[in-house]
């Protein structure tokens, strides 16, 4: 393979791991200016949603029915951590609400290891077929479904956010809460409809890339920090900053664990984080007092 | 329409209204006068559900608002526009106002959508702008969006928070004048301001505040000549000159 094949081939793996990241960090950027709460548990709904996924389908059940429920289990898992941890402590300092979440991640981890042990499990490619040739490089069909998955999920959002009149309440919550509540938006069924977004988001990711990744139990740790990193590189009140850091994180992972060593693949997103809040701490996107 | 009975409100260890009764009856706009402190938006905000009531009640037509959420209080018929115009700047002028009858948009989608064509009558500035982001809009043009937008909900009792803050004397006026246009509607209104005289001109009826409690009450007119006004509203002793005012 020629260096211009090998470099586009690591431009797909890159765009796919982006994509990723870059659902994370938008499930991780909308529940944090819709709620204020950085949910640190996010990755968990990763891992939580393919794991159940695997389990549903070993069961019996059809792939795509076993997609569907599990992301309808995982929103209501969402909802139901929002009714029952977050919502109680709103109150509370960011700092509490940082250590909640943190203490939500680890018991959700322990939970997975209990229910589902140590040993990685699978789901099918959701088309068959071998990899296709595009451009010189090898793309396994999977990919297509993952950066298909990402662009519908951006593009649903967009369309939630910009042209439905709920949306523009969500918005509406997200630039200014207290202006929000004198007009009798309720920011409670606006916080437990965040959550139960951000599950499902969450969940979905975790079940498009389990037949390329495998699922593991603790998966939902690293996929958070990336997750979180590519938020900050593009601006935590920037929904479209998010999609973009997270593609830029997973070119920026795949071409140094590619061309220079594989080992260097998480210091990588450590390495842009601190530059991202050395050089632009605002985000890239960021425009001086504008959210969303 | 409205009953205050003996209201106090606490900002943490700070007492911001001691006590404080009075009563406003439907169709009438109440002035509420008072230097900065002395607990004027604390009222308005403990009426709109924003801060908790400590003793003492709220009576809206006999029904309590004492704990109630502010959105369910929007609900009942109490709109307040906040000081700073607290407009979503990001979103159109035309989403701004649709989502102020958030309450009532899924039920009564075309009656909303008459109202934002009555809210544009009665602001015809705001036409040409419907689809300007907000947040680009003038001071004068976001203080009448902020209030187009209270009214959206279809209040029976609008409260205004410093309606003329950082405003030029003619927008001020326009403003003014539009609140008398409403208020002949039917339209009950609690107004807060520190310009004196652009409120006593408008109002039926004001009150002093001082440090959260109520100094003085009566008809704008004996209030104007009152030197204790003067000093409570304006830290001085100076008739207020209504003309110059306005």
């Amino acid at each position: 393979m020629d260096l211009s094949s090998q470099l586009l081939q690591l431009l797909f793996s890159g765009l796919t791991l982006g994509s990723i990241y870059s659902l994370i960090a938008l499930a991780l950027v909308a529940t944090y200016n819709i709620t204020g709460v950085l949910n640190l548990a996010q990755g968990e709904f990763v891992a939580l949603g393919a794991l159940l996924a695997a389990s549903i389908y070993a069961a019996g059940l059809p792939l795509a029915a076993a997609f569907l429920v599990s992301v309808a289990l995982i929103a209501a898992l969402g909802a139901l951590i929002e009714r029952s941890v977050i919502y109680p402590a709103r109150e509370s300092s960011a700092l509490t609400l940082i250590i909640i979440t943190v203490g939500l991640s680890i018991s959700l981890r322990g939970l997975a290891l209990l229910v589902w042990g140590t040993e990685p499990v699978s789901l099918p490619a959701f088309s068959s077929g071998g990899p296709l040739l595009l451009g010189g490089a090898f793309v396994n069909p999977q990919t297509l479904w993952i950066l298909g998955m990402a662009a519908a999920t951006t593009s649903g959002l967009y369309i939630f956010f910009e042209l439905t009149y709920t949306g523009k309440a969500v918005r509406a919550c997200v630039i200014n809460r207290t202006a929000a509540l004198l007009i009798g938006i309720n920011p409670g069924t606006i916080s437990l409809l965040a959550f139960a977004g951000s599950g499902a988001i969450g969940a979905a990711a975790g079940i498009f890339i389990t037949p390329v990744t495998l699922a593991t139990y603790d998966m939902g740790f690293m996929l958070g920090v990336k997750g979180f990193v590519a938020a900050a590189i593009g601006g935590m009140h920037n929904i479209r900053g998010a999609v973009l850091g997270g593609f830029i994180l997973g070119i920026l992972e795949v071409y140094s664990a590619g061309l220079i060593s594989s080992g260097l693949k998480d210091a990588v997103a450590l390495i842009v984080l601190l530059a991202a809040l050395m050089l632009r701490p605002e985000g890239l996107l960021a425009i001086s007092g504008r959210k969303v | 329409m409205l009953e205050i009975k003996c209201l106090e409100v606490c900002h943490g260890w700070v007492q911001a209204l001691r006590g404080l009764s009075f009563q406003v009856v439907r169709g009438e706009m109440l002035a509420v006068l008072g230097l900065n402190g002395a607990g004027k938006s604390t009222l308005l905000g403990a009426l709109a559900g924003l801060y908790k009531i400590k003793k003492g009640d709220i009576l809206l037509d006999g029904e309590s608002l004492s704990g109630k959420p502010p959105h369910q209080i929007v609900k009942l018929g109490i709109s307040l526009v906040p000081e700073r115009r607290e407009i979503f700047n990001s979103l159109t002028v035309i989403d701004n106002l649709l989502l102020g009858a958030y309450h009532r948009y899924r039920y009564k989608k075309n009656e909303v959508i008459i109202d934002v064509v009555k809210i544009m009558d009665l602001f015809p500035a705001l036409r040409g702008k419907e689809n300007h982001p907000a947040g680009t809009l003038s001071g004068g043009l976001q203080q009448m969006l902020a209030i187009g937008r209270g009214l959206m909900a279809r209040p029976r009792l609008l409260l205004l928070d410093e309606p003329s803050v950082g405003l030029a004397p003619l927008v001020t006026r326009e403003i003014m004048t539009t609140l008398a246009e409403l208020k002949k509607t039917g339209v009950t209104i609690i107004l807060v301001e520190q310009n004196t005289a652009a409120a006593l001109k408008v109002a039926d009826r004001a009150l002093v505040m001082e440090r959260g409690g109520i100094v003085m009450s009566g008809k704008p007119r004996d209030m104007m000549e009152n030197s204790r006004v003067q000093q409570a509203c304006l830290g001085r002793t100076r008739a207020v000159q209504p003309a110059a005012a306005l």
